[in-house]
């Protein structure tokens, strides 16, 4: 009897995820993995950090190792999906072969966005988003001297630091006018600035990329100010493109991402998109969202393989980040858009540990936590309870969290 | 080289074989035991690896450390034997060794 077959499309967070989550939840048909990429699902966090260093191999970074797929009865091919046939369910693979599916979930991800100045292709300059990347970075550090960052979003930020500690020059250009500012409050953003100085980052804001010089690998980074700064490594990290076009080429619904409803469902009921190249409706913040963090695409996949099994299980957790620089230890709950105030807890002008809250009409809706773990895990709990902390308390560093969460946790003795 | 068991809040053991070197944490995910989740990877980032030593054991496994209790102090289920899985090394010491899963990863 042939059995139902799902198959994911990309080989990342939510794709691993989806495997584990559809067996938990009973799915007892084919589950067929397609990845352009070599590797089975990998963890890529540490890719700017230990495995950019060589402390850790891919196979370490095995997100389920190839046992955990073989005992699931999980099938890995290593091809591209190049064609979706919503008509006939079928996929075709740019190894000529076509796969039918009776359910179709797409994990495509999202690419680095290319810089458009003059000299952007030249040998040197590197993306950082999978393995390969920073495979191809680390065979350049042997005999780099200075390094320049284009962009100082945490992508940057990890990446400068990372290559610090390797005692490499780092020069970091954001054209923004401070670093995170896409993401931060003012207040966190002085404070990276601060410590990527005291690292001895050059740190420069407010300044953009003209063109990159060199003769067969690059040699300069031109600014936008005229200056010129030397560099024989470049990476550059100015944001992601989410990669759509499979679906959009199908004629899914395309906005920003794959829209796709609270199931992580398209608007075909037999194909599912998840993780940074999904567009969710949220209804915690009551409107359509695109994130890009591993707790998104698990949120997703779990969600999904829900909504496969005949078990819905709406998205609907908090998001959070973590972004690990120097000896910072960056956790991140909630978003902050739409924030009105901030409280800090700690001194972010000043030492390297500290939390900042974000409020809304005096409701917590987001915290960066630094060196604050437990700043963070309150307020994983405080969001979702959608507590209005007292803003003196939630900034007096001698009152315990504990006793302003809505169901006191039990203290360890 | 040995076995660890992880039993779920419900009861239900699972019995995972030793690989040394490995966390508790990778041992469990990748035998599919529900209720640890790892999310971050096994940088005590996310605390939803919450386990719970047995009272027989802890003294071979230590307690938490400063960070992990930070992230686990904050959970309802947290008790003086809490640790996270991906703290906990793998060796041949810790044959046989049982942890208790909360109901709830945070």
């Amino acid at each position: 009897m042939k059995r139902d077959r799902v198959i994911v499309v990309g080989a990342g967070h939510a794709s691993a995820q989806l495997c584990v989550s559809l067996r938990q939840g009973g799915w007892d048909g084919e589950i067929v993995l397609v990845g352009d990429e070599p590797s089975l699902p990998y963890q890529r966090p540490p890719l700017s950090k230990t495995f950019l260093h060589g402390t850790t191999t891919l196979s370490d970074l095995l997100i389920r190792g190839p046992e955990f797929y073989e005992k699931e009865d999980v099938t890995f091919r290593h091809a591209r999906v190049t064609g979706i046939d919503r008509e006939a369910g079928t996929v075709a693979l740019d190894d000529g072969d076509a796969l039918s599916y009776d359910r179709l979930v797409l994990c495509t991800g999202a690419r680095p966005r290319p810089l458009d100045v003059p000299g952007a292709d030249l040998p040197g300059i590197h993306a950082l988003r999978d393995a390969a990347d920073i495979e191809a970075i680390r065979g350049t550090l042997r005999t780099a001297r200075r390094a320049v960052i284009v962009g100082a979003g945490y992508i940057g930020l990890e990446a400068a630091a990372s290559l610090r500690k390797l005692g490499i020059e780092v020069a970091v250009l954001e054209v923004a006018d401070r670093v995170l500012q896409r993401v931060t409050a003012p207040e966190v953003s002085a404070f990276y600035d601060r410590v990527h100085r005291e690292e001895g980052v050059d740190l420069r804001t407010g300044v953009g990329v003209a063109g990159f010089e060199g003769d067969g690998h690059v040699r300069a980074v031109r600014l936008t100010d005229g200056t010129k700064i030397p560099a024989d490594l470049v990476v550059v990290g100015v944001g992601v493109l989410p990669n759509v076009e499979l679906a959009r080429d199908a004629g899914l619904a395309v906005e920003n991402g794959i829209v796709v409803d609270e199931h992580g469902r398209t608007d075909d009921p037999r194909i599912f998109a998840a993780g940074d190249c999904a567009n969710h409706y949220d209804a915690r913040y009551g409107t359509r969202i695109r994130l890009e963090c591993v707790a998104n695409a698990l949120e997703h996949a779990k969600a999904i393989a829900g909504a496969i099994c005949g078990k819905q299980k709406p998205i609907s957790a908090l998001p959070w980040f973590w972004s690990d620089q120097y000896d910072l230890k960056l956790q991140i709950a909630g978003l902050s858009t739409g924030h009105d105030e901030v409280v800090l807890r700690g001194n972010p002008a000043d030492g390297r540990s500290f939390a900042c809250f974000y409020l809304a009409d005096g409701r917590l809706i987001a915290a960066d936590c630094v060196n604050r773990p437990k700043e963070f895990m309150f307020s994983k709990r405080a969001i979702t309870q959608e507590l209005s902390p007292d803003r003196a308390l939630l900034a007096d560093p001698d009152t315990p969290l504990i006793s302003l969460l809505q169901t006191p946790a039990r203290s360890a003795p | 080289m040995g076995t660890i068991t992880f039993v779920e809040h419900d009861g239900t053991p699972h019995q995972v074989e030793l690989e040394d070197g490995s966390s508790l944490m990778e041992l469990a995910t990748n035998h599919g035991v529900p209720g640890i989740d790892g999310d971050c990877g096994g940088e005590a980032s996310c605390g939803t690896c919450h386990v719970i030593v047995d009272d027989a054991w802890i003294t071979t496994t230590g307690t938490r450390t400063d960070l992990e209790s930070q992230m686990v102090e904050m959970s309802p289920e947290c008790g003086p034997n809490s640790r996270l899985a991906c703290q906990l090394r793998a060796s041949p010491a810790l044959d046989g060794l049982t942890v208790h899963l909360p109901e709830f990863q945070m």
